[in-house]
């Protein structure tokens, strides 16, 4: 798949907006991955030769930090909160009910290309315990019974899309 | 506002702004402040809409000379938000609704009454309290590093101005020379806050000690410790007074140049951060010749990318360098070779927040709160089974008990508190009998845990201590970096053990195994997080020997946690036969006839999801 010429403008564009930052290896990444959801191989490549790191370095660090993907995530993340405040109240129980819903794993993303499940290691939203965030948008007190209806909030989403 | 060049230029705004400040707190004119929580715990709760909503009622009401609309900082009580709180009659109206907005304008902002509903309501007294300060939350409280924080709108210069902020900035720019700075510093006694507890002056004196041509000061804002999120609180209700600290910090030690490492996941706290330092720049109070001194200084932003172990110093500035969080030998000590190379210290987001009020209030003044060997405040988060979750700020030495029965209200539904766990993936876990310790750096090492950052997690009698440890080592395992092999392969190694304890298929050989591999991961490791990685491990199987044993001799799981090892059962005395469990079963493990025979679940096809037992009309289903 050839990365779209827009695509490639906007990347080069994010390496030339850090030129001069010392090692600006970290924020030029977070940047892609926030704009364009994952940062594949050939994108790595663009990056290297942009900055001058090479290609070998920075697959070293786009594989060591969760925060970056190699795939696509799905349109909505769902994060679901397993740090220690939330697993003491059972979140272990909410992830396994997203799992099965979806069929799928933590990590993995619906065919539809519409769902990805992130095991999340805390939020820092602990008084929110258990704590599912959908796209950032926290989902306070969640409870298995309330897996569903979160799924179908955003299946009625693409419906009156 | 203009352009801050001189001391005099800050004190006069300092002095306008508290005016300013004072004012709207006094109500002075008849004008009344509305504060709306802002802290992440009740945005999640709507409490943007809240805001939006007190505003456009205000605005349709005419009030807008009476009554002012601020968003502040968090207030710490996060199971009771969203907080509204109004002055200058300090009424506080807690889990407020966007519904209940046109109740509190009309009620109390136009007619003067108090709304009753919505106060706090004392879970032991059954009485309405009315003002923060009275909430027994609150009242063995104090505030030095949430300074500020659910009083100043974090997102206004002038605020923090009006809030004592940068008064110790201008105080040792104009008063103090480097040296006073780092000797008041080690006089308060202040340790660091992030974990290991350091002397911070010592820290500083390292760096200071050092000659070259750069150097650098770093705020760690990697909050990985799950459970703890004090950090992002600060960073959220008060940016200035950490920003305040670096400077003073930089000034200490000879740094012109500070960087923030905070955590992707907290976009709340960089956003305000950026906003701060923006505001900050076009003031001059960053940049060159600050005040019209020699001192410049100015301050980046790198954002985490998700690695636990970049709370590490060390792999924290191989993060920001761009490359694998992965920690570098010490020695050398980054106050001799740090960031690029440079003497670098690294200080977490509290012990900075903490600098500004040492500088203001003096550190004999600061000393006398505290312990011997940890003077000042803690900000714990106080999480899991308690009933008052949220941020707890109280001095060094306060006992366990106070923390968790006085201030955290105890245990929810009537459980019986068995251990919390202190010090995260890092720490380890008290119990009972360690109630009235008083907490500081050495008596929770000395019990077998450790400060850490503060993370606070209770634990009731239905938390399985073998679940808890092999949380914490599945955590561990795929956060360790890979760098060292014991951590990398003991860890994993590790947790294969605790999961054939929690199978049921452990021996008395399995838990001799972990403990001596816990001891060479231990040994074998380069940084904190494998040198702690067994901790949790190690601290229950010392407290907890007899819930090990039932998972290996007994083949039980006493919490009837561990799926292996528990069963959902149906006493057929109190089965009412009306086969609401085997409709609602998933997999139509439970046989029975309506009316006639009590259901039974077929034990082999189970698959512990516990539907039957949530949905039990009767409470006939149970675990055992």
């Amino acid at each position: 798949m050839a990365m779209q010429e827009e695509a490639r403008k906007g990347i080069i564009a994010i390496c030339a907006a850090h030129k001069g930052e010392p090692s600006p290896l970290m924020p030029i990444l977070e940047e892609i991955q926030k704009k364009y959801g994952y940062i594949p191989l050939e994108v790595q490549e663009l990056v290297s030769k942009e900055t001058n790191v090479p290609v070998s370095e920075i697959y070293g660090v786009v594989t060591f930090y969760n925060f970056f993907s190699l795939t696509p995530k799905g349109k909505y993340v769902i994060g679901v909160c397993l740090g220690t405040a939330c697993y003491v109240k059972n979140s272990q129980a909410i992830i396994d009910k997203f799992e099965t819903l979806l069929g799928i794993e933590p990590g993995q993303t619906t065919a539809d290309g519409l769902f990805t499940i992130e095991a999340i290691r805390c939020m820092g939203a602990c008084a929110l315990a258990p704590a599912v965030s959908v796209n950032g948008k926290v989902y306070p007190q969640m409870t298995v019974d309330g897996v569903s209806k979160v799924i179908d909030e955003y299946k009625a989403k693409e419906v009156n899309a | 506002m203009d352009k801050i060049s001189s001391a005099n230029a800050l004190q006069q705004d300092i002095d306008s702004c508290s005016k300013a400040f004072d004012d709207k707190i006094k109500g002075v004119g008849g004008k009344r402040a509305v504060m709306i929580c802002g802290g992440t715990g009740c945005l999640a709760n709507d409490s943007d809409a809240i805001l939006k909503e007190f505003e456009k009622q205000i605005k349709e009401k005419g009030l807008e000379q009476k009554v002012s609309i601020n968003h502040v900082g968090c207030f710490g009580f996060c199971s009771q938000g969203p907080f509204v709180k109004i002055f200058p009659e300090d009424t506080l109206y807690h889990k407020v609704k966007v519904s209940d907005v046109s109740h509190i304008v009309d009620d109390d902002l136009i007619s003067g009454k108090v709304c009753e509903d919505l106060l706090y309501v004392d879970p032991v007294t059954h009485e309405k309290v009315v003002r923060q300060d009275d909430i027994n939350f609150y009242k063995k409280q104090k505030r030095i590093s949430l300074y500020g924080c659910s009083l100043i709108n974090p997102d206004f210069l002038e605020e923090s101005l009006g809030y004592d902020g940068f008064k110790a900035l201008k105080k040792v720019l104009t008063e103090m020379k480097p040296q006073q700075v780092i000797d008041e510093v080690l006089a308060s006694g202040i340790r660091g806050r992030g974990g290991a507890g350091f002397p911070t002056g010592k820290k500083w004196q390292f760096a200071a000690n050092q000659v070259a041509d750069q150097k650098y000061i770093v705020c760690n804002g990697d909050e990985g410790d799950p459970g703890a999120f004090m950090d992002r609180s600060i960073l959220e209700g008060n940016p200035f007074e950490v920003i305040e600290g670096m400077m003073i910090a930089g000034y200490a030690f000879g740094a012109s140049q500070g960087y923030f490492y905070v955590r992707a996941e907290y976009p709340v706290a960089v956003e305000r951060l950026l906003r701060a330092m923006e505001d900050m720049r076009k003031v001059g109070l960053l940049g060159e010749h600050i005040l019209g001194t020699d001192f410049s200084f100015d301050v980046h932003l790198r954002e985490g990318a998700g690695a636990f172990v970049c709370g590490e110093e060390t792999a924290l500035l191989n993060s920001i360098e761009g490359k694998r969080g992965m920690p570098r030998p010490r020695p050398p000590f980054p106050a001799i070779k740090g960031l690029w190379g440079k003497p670098t210290c690294v200080n977490n987001v509290e012990t900075l927040a903490q600098i500004p009020y040492i500088i203001r209030v003096g550190a004999a003044e600061y000393a006398k709160v505290g312990t011997q060997g940890s003077k000042g405040t803690k900000v714990f988060a106080l999480g899991g089974k308690i009933n008052n979750v949220g941020l707890v700020e109280v001095p060094m030495g306060t006992t366990l008990r106070t923390l968790i029965f006085d201030i955290g209200g105890g245990i929810p539904n009537g459980k019986k508190f068995k251990a919390i766990q202190t010090g995260g993936p890092s720490g380890g876990c008290l119990t009972e009998e360690d109630l009235d310790t008083p907490i500081d750096y050495d008596t929770l090492i000395a019990r077998g845990s450790m400060m850490g950052s503060g993370g606070a997690i209770v634990m009731d009698e239905d938390n399985c201590m073998v679940d808890v440890a092999h949380f914490y080592m599945d955590f561990i395992c795929s956060e360790s970096c890979g760098k060292c092999s014991p951590c990398r392969i003991g860890t994993k190694r590790l947790l294969e053990m605790l999961t054939k304890v929690t199978n049921g298929n452990g021996t008395e050989q399995t838990l001799q195994d972990m403990k001596a591999l816990a001891t060479v991961i231990k040994g074998g490791s380069l940084c904190a997080l494998g040198q702690t990685a067994a901790n949790p491990i190690l601290s229950t199987m010392t407290k907890f020997p007899e819930e090990y044993h039932a998972h290996v001799v007994d083949k039980k799981c006493p919490a009837h946690v561990c799926k292996k090892l528990m069963q959902y059962w149906i006493d057929p005395s109190l089965c009412k036969k009306c086969s609401k469990c085997a409709r609602n079963c998933p997999v139509s493990c439970i046989a029975g006839v309506p009316g006639k025979e009590p259901y039974v679940i077929n034990q082999t096809k189970c698959i512990k999801c516990g539907t039957c037992m949530a949905g039990c009309p009767f409470h006939a289903i149970s675990k055992r």
